[in-house]
């Protein structure tokens, strides 16, 4: 048998030797028997009406199974796609949610919506087939740009939504920013973009499904972050498969960065109709596909302004965002801008006074969901760009101007006047460990000396606040939230004695199987070899939310520890019997029931075994087996806090930015494994800096065409891009959770932009630039910035 | 029209009918069932197809599987001695923590491999990372990567492999 395994440990993972030998099993891995493959027909035009649709020569052609239009799906009666998340506007009235039928009806209204489905023996000869369904298109002008898509005259995307106005949403006391403005020594205005990115998570979307027409059950593998999510909301909403009849399997699942969060009309389609056809049917996105259809992230359009005394103490902080929802509303899309932006506002800062005013429109462009951060990187761009251009303008260092309006380390629980409270912090250290880590105090004559060789350098730094594992469930639903958001947990022994844990937690790269396996080794000193850690399967977790918004170890993480409680409890009751001592005389220790004062102990395992054949066993007063199931419901956020400090150098001939340096340092709480944490940060801040550096989401303005839809054209981040990160930790443990753990998933995107614009700025400004410039920051807009006279 | 097509898969003599315009990933993931080998883009850029044909790196998408009529290819599944002995480099990202979902991994790793012989064992950062131009990874930040391969690099050597 192997070793325990200790919290804190930089255990090497559990789930590597089968990615690493090709034995991963992702959907489309997956061989289902008499298989057949679907293929979408997907919108070529941005607005379109459909004149009509002829599909005869497709359903005709070679190995063709079926071909289903959007005419079909509403005669079989399927539900449209529905918004798991009721944002009431400014006056109480909930979102505008138009309808989004799984295949349009009569208009398409993104380059990409679904038009037709065509079933056929092979994934070719339903390609080919599609290229024979005829639609007379009437095509329509398009609204792309949110800013656009507010003005009186412009194209409505849907008759019952006047004005592309889903919800114009407020939060905070606009009076007191108004009263703050009023009396300040400095004003600081800002207009910002966010860019629009596309998640990119490496396996592209599959769904996979079959219909049992012996017990009536369907089951659907799909690449999920939540297959509970999934099937409640197939069962529930849309297709009216009881959920005791719907198994859904998110298998290995490569990524997800939120994009896998939501239900889309692909996996419904598949499903719904491998109960009409009867037969299995698999469907894996082309890339091409996963640009013009994933959720996308991002896209704001902000003006924001921050009141300063004369000492630069924030007052008052102002913002106005406009937030592109795309075509339809996403699964969670309306909680992204409000709910995780707004409420982020206050930073790690004591500003007394917020407003966040938010538009949320409708334009002809893919659905805009959560992506990694989902609205804290849009805030904390948002924060940490004024608070450095105000710097930047009162002649203040920004790390000092950061330091005078920090939260005191003394001031926790912290009321925010954006409806937060945080439990815990401590900001300062972690700065001060950033500066040190980056050099901060030489920076100036880095830059001097880079100057001396027509270099511009820049150092740029960016304190981020997150809100991870979204919670209490009774908040979140009196915020709108469909679902709760508490975790489950099963620890079920086998006789035997080893163990397995089910969580509703799902891993696409998080590594849960090594955490959650660790955790558990250590609480009830079991060798890591002996558990193994079951996700993502229905019929085998009793329920889960899922992973998204750094939930999993703060959330998940807590139920399995609730679970293991109540296996270390009834191991007790076992314990005192076989030993006949006292209850309350056991203690647990090192994986044994010991009696207190005494040698006498029973180990874990043997307490287990005496569960499972219980000859000598208190029957009377309790039940055999030994498998415990936990739900924990949080009782608030956890708030992960950190500062990252980037230092580029910009070579103005060519406009080509260089990262030279690149620190972070996180206070994630208690960290379980280090090296898994180190991963998670490096991957956040690598696409923090694409948002910065490359990404670019682009449509046309006029024809709504999705110019940036391939790796040709969208620039990833590639290993020549990036620097190896330099990174720091700092621990104040979460006081409201078993574990002390706050998340740690998102906090490199969520900082990252900030950090590495404050720097491109920094340098930029040596030639006044640095207020002509937006993400991303490419050669070609640099180079445009420094040499627009 | 079919056609067959015959080569050597991690030692084995296989053949098999397909299409002419099947490619070799497709031949190795939906004729041969290794679906280690991934496909994650449609452009021939992501490089989670990289299989080795006659010893080279090679994105197996842009490859008809006919155009490997008897090639010697190895994927992912050939290059563990047994099941509890990996190569050098899988064991290096196993090691390193050089890789989170898995999906990019075995084009990765088989890219790493002929990245190291390319160079003769012998491999710095800016090496790696620019030799890794051709492979998409979004989980990892390549840091990570990047160690693994570098430690990897050296233990090929000492290994002999």
């Amino acid at each position: 048998m192997g070793n325990v395994a200790r919290i804190g440990e930089r255990v090497r993972r559990t789930e590597d030797r089968r990615f690493l030998t090709g034995a991963g099993r992702y959907v489309d891995d997956l061989q289902l028997a008499r298989c057949t493959y679907a293929y979408f027909l997907r919108s070529p035009h941005a607005h379109a009406r459909i004149r009509s649709i002829d599909t005869s020569k497709a359903a005709a052609a070679p190995g063709v199974v079926a071909v289903f239009t959007g005419k079909d799906v509403a005669d079989a009666k399927v539900g449209g796609l529905i918004c798991g998340w009721v944002v009431k506007d400014k006056h109480g009235e909930p979102h505008k949610a138009p309808g989004h039928p799984a295949i349009a009806l009569d208009t398409v209204r993104y380059v990409g919506d679904t038009v037709a489905m065509v079933i056929a023996d092979t994934a070719a000869q339903a390609r080919d087939a599609a290229e024979q369904i005829e639609v007379d298109y009437e095509v329509l002008p398009a609204v792309i740009d949110p800013a656009a898509a507010v003005a009186a005259s412009a194209v409505q995307v849907h008759a019952d939504v006047p004005g592309n106005l889903s919800y114009d949403w407020e939060l905070g006391d606009k009076a007191a920013v108004d009263a703050a403005f009023a009396r300040a020594a400095h004003i600081t205005k800002l207009d910002l973009v966010n860019n629009r990115l596309v998640p990119n998570a490496m396996e592209p979307r599959a769904a996979a499904a079959e219909y049992d027409r012996g017990t009536g059950t369907y089951t659907l593998y799909t690449t999920s972050q939540n297959p509970h999510v999934t099937r409640l909301v197939l069962s529930a909403f849309v297709l009216g498969i009881p959920e005791h009849k719907l198994r859904v399997v998110a298998p290995d699942v490569g990524g997800g960065f939120g994009s896998k969060i939501f239900i889309y009309a692909d996996e419904t389609l598949v499903l719904w109709a491998a109960g009409k056809t009867g037969r299995a049917i698999k469907w894996t996105a082309e890339r091409s596909e996963s640009f013009m259809t994933d959720a996308h992230g991002r896209d704001h359009v902000t003006h924001a302004e921050l009141a300063l005394d004369k000492d630069g103490k924030f007052l008052a902080l102002k913002v106005d965002t406009i937030a592109n929802m795309g075509a339809y509303l996403s699964t969670f899309a309306t909680a992204v801008p409000t709910y995780l932006y707004g409420t982020l506002l206050a930073g790690q800062y004591t500003t007394p006074a917020i407003h966040c005013n938010v538009r949320a429109v409708f334009t002809h462009t893919a659905p805009v969901d959560a992506y990694r951060g989902a609205g804290r990187p849009e805030a904390t761009y948002l924060l940490e760009t004024i608070v450095s251009k105000a710097a930047r303008e009162m002649n203040i260092d920004p790390a000092e101007l950061r330091k005078r309006n920090f939260i005191a380390a003394g001031a926790f629980p912290y009321q925010t006047p954006v409806a937060l409270t945080y439990d815990s912090g401590n900001y300062t250290p972690i700065l001060d460990q950033a500066m040190k880590l980056a050099d901060y105090a030489g920076a100036s004559e880095r830059k001097a000396a880079a100057k001396a060789k027509g270099k511009l350098r820049g150092i740029g730094i960016s304190s981020y606040i997150e809100a991870c594992g979204l919670a209490p469930s009774a908040v979140v639903g009196s915020l709108g939230a469909g679902v709760g958001q508490w975790e489950s947990a099963q620890l079920r022994f086998n006789p035997t004695g080893n163990l397995q844990i089910l969580t509703g937690s799902h891993s696409h790269g998080q590594s849960h199987e090594t955490t959650f396996a660790q955790i558990v080794s250590d609480k009830l000193g079991i060798p890591l070899d002996q558990i193994e850690v079951v996700h993502g399967d229905t019929a085998q977790v009793p329920f889960g939310m899922g992973s998204y918004g750094s939930r999993s170890l703060a959330v998940g993480g807590s139920a399995i520890m609730k679970a293991a409680d109540k296996i270390i409890a009834k191991g007790k009751k076992i314990a005192a019997h076989l030993m006949e001592a006292a209850e309350a005389d056991i203690v647990f220790e090192n994986g044994a029931f010991k009696v207190t004062g005494t040698d006498k102990n029973v180990p874990l395992g043997q307490a287990v075994f005496s569960a499972y054949v219980p000859h000598n066993y208190p029957l009377d007063k309790l039940e055999p087996g030994m498998d415990e199931n936990a739900f924990y419901d949080p009782s608030n956020f956890t708030y992960p806090s950190g500062t990252q400090i980037c230092e580029v150098e910009v070579d103005p001939d060519t406009g080509g930015v260089e990262i030279v340096n690149f620190v972070a340092v996180d206070d994630f709480g208690n960290v379980v494994n280090p090296m898994i944490v180190e991963g998670q940060v490096h991957g956040g801040i690598a696409q923090g800096v694409g948002q910065a550096l490359l990404e670019y989401t682009v449509y046309d303005k006029e024809s709504g065409q999705l110019l940036s839809g391939s790796y040709m054209d969208y620039t990833m981040p590639r290993a020549d891009n990036l620097p190896s990160f330099n990174l720091g930790y700092q621990v104040t443990p979460c006081p409201h959770n078993p574990l002390g753990v706050k998340g740690c998933g998102e906090a490199g995107a969520i900082a990252a932009p900030a950090a590495v614009m404050n720097a491109v700025r920094d340098a930029l400004a040596q030639v006044g630039a640095q207020d002509r410039i937006e993400m991303p920051a490419t050669p070609q807009r640099v180079w445009q910035a420094i040499h627009a006279h | 029209m079919t056609m067959s097509v015959s080569m050597t898969v991690n030692g084995k003599t296989v053949s098999g009918n397909v299409e002419a315009r099947t490619l070799l990933v497709q031949f190795l993931r939906e004729h041969l069932g290794l679906t280690g080998t991934h496909v994650g883009c449609d452009t021939s850029q992501c490089g989670a197809c990289v299989v080795h044909v006659d010893g080279i790196s090679v994105k197996s998408c842009t490859l008809l599987a006919v155009q490997a009529e008897g090639a010697k290819v190895t994927t992912i599944e050939g290059l563990a001695k047994s099941a509890e002995e990996l190569h050098p480099m899988q064991e290096a990202f196993r090691e390193n923590h050089g890789l989170q979902c898995g999906f990019c991994t075995p084009g990765m790793v088989m890219s790493a491999i002929d990245l190291v012989k390319r160079h003769n064992y012998q491999l710095d950062e800016e090496t790696v990372r620019h030799g890794l131009e051709g492979n998409l990874c979004r989980c990892t930040g390549y840091h990570n990567i990047v160690k693994s391969i570098i430690a990897g690099a050296a233990a090929m050597k000492a290994a002999g492999v």
